[in-house]
């Protein structure tokens, strides 16, 4: 006689069934070099290191390589972008220094340094609303009062509405409400080794937690920058990701 | 013709104070003052203040030595000057353009404009009733040239007239407007009047005064300008009338929203006026006033050239939101002191084109009005070794100068501390590379460094004590990267041990 009762560890080893909208493809995860990136991402970083803001550099420039050059456009994609701080992300983390940027983008940005939250949100708010930006970048300190879920619905409807991506880089925050549609957690992993010397810092690698997606599942991966493309760390052991 | 305003400043401050020009010579001795690095000196006096014993360039103190009673008033170069400006613009009533000749003179162009007033007499005897019925000294003269007729308002008779053909050689050589050292020359070669420099073979000045290519500087060019042999170009002054736009209120307006209706009316009439010359907008003045006599004023300071009527009365709302209408505005006037051509454009199609976003230009402006101007800013770099010299922020729409980018071996960081942080480095050897640092609390153990790069003061910018920096890119345990310097070398006798610095933040 077959039992009632389907045991609980029926349901635990059964798929869950893909949210609507979600393709087999985009279940199986996140991916480097992907032109799926969303308007509206968010990053959680510490104060400590440069590393939210780079990997929202590289996150962009990998989105930008994947994208489909339009063959009707004869110049490349020159437009300015915005990059906001409020005061807080300027005392922590200090300001964008050009020699040090992204060169495809060092040439392009424009900085807002707000006295406050709410003037860094209009800042954002209005970035978006501009045709002329290529992309936004903002950097809020902590969990201010303005910056609640109704505010960052602002910022996604924005984004989405006029096709302008923002990253927004929270530094030193928890994990609060938000509708951005991708939120990461980066921090510093250890550098590739450099190709001449070996006893100096080499470039930049994260540890990225991808923790809230809409259309993928949850994950980490070890990240560096390839000339202007994310890739996976091949090195990616698991000893680097056991800290989430 | 030339007008010399003997005593500019002065008769602008009696006119200012509502002395009547002859008790101004009866009364008390007075000088006006400007403050200089030595004290203050004076640069006008009064006919009484001349016949105490001031004279322009006097330090004040010297001056009170001679006549202890003697008052004071702060000098004004620059109302002078706007005086004079627009002294400029009202004597073109007596010719079609006129020149400025600062500090206090005015040359206007004459020719051909004599039969209008009866002669050149006449026009002479014109001037100097209206100048004397406005209250002000002046000197005139009329001659073929500019130079002439400076020379003639200066040093001649009041009110000369020079023919053509006429001769000015009686005049001293300081007729020829130059430079008080080359005066001196003169002085000490004996030559004082211009008819001795024409005594003199041309040869002569020309070899004395090759090196000299300034026209102050070298009598020869003076000398040709004054008799027309060489062309000597003026800069005229022209009125240039701001767009202005008004409306007169029937009622008195009280509230916010019928405010709003008339700043919009404003802005599209100031629009279609600007339309009409094609001109853009820089900078708009907003002036409201109001039933008990006040006058509300708001600036607006756009980042380019715009006539929009729509984007101009959206800047202006949020200026305005501080405005206390008390019994009620009953007259509104904008106006736009600094417009720039902006050519005619196609105008959008498509009534879903306000859906494609605004410009780059509209949305610095709306950032600007709620930010101000110095939050929205751009990185440039600049000729420096020092990394927190090399970059500079400046206006978004600036134009880009020429720069020479950084070496593409210098790893920079991403990003640079306002003011760079002092951390506690333990360190092999002094000159070696850091072990461990502490940073805001936190211990960092350096695994991978990289340095020193060193980075010497600039001594063309710099004191001489100025320690010199070596950089270190180092990377602590958890893959955290940081640019960290060591500010000077122990022994370098700049002070004592060195000490350690984090200034900047790797990605």
């Amino acid at each position: 006689m077959a039992p009632l009762h389907t045991p609980l560890a029926a349901f635990a080893r059964r798929p869950l069934p893909l949210p609507r909208g979600v393709t087999p493809a985009d279940a199986r995860g996140w991916q480097p070099g992907k032109a799926d990136a969303p308007l509206h991402g968010e990053i959680f970083a510490s104060s400590r290191e440069g590393g939210g803001a780079a990997l929202a550099l590289a996150l962009v420039l990998d989105q930008m390589a994947a994208q489909d050059v339009n063959p009707a456009a004869d110049v490349p994609d020159q437009r300015a972008w915005l990059w906001v701080q409020d005061a807080g992300a300027v005392r922590l983390t200090g300001r964008p220094y050009r020699p040090g940027l992204p060169a495809a983008l060092r040439h392009r940005l424009v900085h807002v340094s707000a006295k406050n939250p709410e003037d860094a949100l209009f800042s954002l708010e209005e970035g978006l609303r501009c045709r002329d930006l290529a992309f936004v970048i903002g950097e809020v300190a902590g969990n201010p009062r303005a910056l609640d879920f109704t505010a960052s619905r602002r910022l996604s409807l924005a984004a989405e509405r006029h096709r302008v991506p923002l990253w927004l880089v929270r530094i030193d925050a928890q994990r609060d409400l938000s509708s951005a549609r991708q939120r990461w957690d980066a921090r510093a992993a250890p550098s590739l080794p450099p190709r001449w010397n070996p006893q100096g810092p080499g470039s930049a690698a994260w540890q990225a937690q991808l923790f809230r997606a809409r259309s993928h599942p949850p994950g980490a991966w070890l990240l560096h920058d390839q000339d202007g493309r994310l890739a996976l760390s091949v090195a990616g052991d698991a000893a680097a990701l056991q800290v989430f | 013709m030339a007008i010399w305003f003997a005593r500019l400043a002065i008769d602008r401050w009696r006119l200012g104070e509502g002395v009547r020009g002859d008790v101004d010579d009866a009364a008390a001795p007075l000088v006006l003052i400007a403050d200089t690095a030595h004290g203050p000196r004076i640069t006008a006096a009064t006919r009484a203040g001349l016949d105490v014993g001031a004279r322009p360039g006097m330090m004040l103190a010297d001056v009170r030595a001679l006549c202890p009673a003697i008052a004071v008033a702060s000098a004004d170069p620059t109302g002078d000057l706007a005086l004079l400006e627009r002294l400029a613009l009202w004597a073109q009533r007596w010719g079609p353009w006129s020149a400025l000749d600062p500090p206090d003179g005015l040359v206007i162009d004459v020719t051909g404009a004599g039969h209008l007033f009866g002669g050149e007499d006449a026009l002479l005897a014109d001037a100097r009733q209206r100048l004397t019925a406005r209250g002000l000294s002046a000197r005139l003269a009329i001659a073929p040239t500019a130079g002439a007729a400076w020379a003639l308002a200066h040093y001649g008779p009041d009110c000369a007239i020079l023919q053509p053909g006429g001769s000015l050689e009686s005049l001293p050589v300081a007729a020829l407007r130059l430079d008080p050292a080359v005066l001196t020359v003169l002085r000490r070669l004996g030559l004082k009047r211009i008819g001795d420099l024409s005594g003199v073979a041309r040869d002569a000045l020309a070899r004395r005064f090759r090196s000299a290519h300034a026209p102050a500087a070298n009598p020869l060019i003076r000398l040709d300008q004054l008799v027309g042999r060489t062309p000597e170009p003026l800069l005229p002054v022209f009125a240039v009338e701001a767009p202005l736009v008004q409306r007169r209120l029937m009622e008195p307006i009280r509230h916010r929203p019928l405010l709003d209706r008339v700043l919009h009316d404003l802005c599209a009439d100031m629009a279609r006026l600007l339309e009409g010359q094609a001109q853009g907008a820089r900078r708009l003045e907003l002036a409201l006033w109001k039933v008990d006599g006040e006058v509300v004023s708001r600036q607006l300071e756009l980042a380019a050239a715009s006539r929009d009527g729509a984007h101009l009365a959206r800047l202006f709302g949020r200026k305005l939101d501080d405005v206390d209408a008390g019994f009620g505005i009953e007259l509104a006037r904008l106006r736009a002191p600094w417009t720039e051509p902006l050519a005619l454009a196609q105008k959008d199609f498509e009534a879903g084109a306000e859906q494609h976003g605004t410009s780059l230009a509209a949305c610095i402006d709306r950032l600007s009005v709620r930010l101000g101007e110095a939050a929205i800013r751009r990185p440039v770099l600049h000729a420096s070794h020092v990394p927190e010299r090399a970059q500079r922020w400046v206006p978004v729409l600036d134009g880009a100068a020429a720069q020479q980018e950084n070496l593409a071996f210098h790893a920079r960081p991403l990003k640079l501390l306002d003011r760079a942080e002092p951390i506690a480095v333990l360190y092999a050897s002094p000159v070696g590379l850091p072990r461990r640092f502490r940073w805001r609390g936190h211990v960092h153990e350096v695994a991978r460094a990289e340095g020193p790069e060193r980075i010497a003061p600039e001594w063309w910018r710099e004191r001489s004590t100025v320690r010199l920096r070596d950089y270190y890119r180092v990377e602590d345990g958890e893959g955290r990267r940081y640019w960290i310097y060591r500010h000077g070398l122990s022994g370098d006798g700049r002070g004592g041990n060195p000490e350690w610095y984090l200034q900047g933040l790797y990605g």
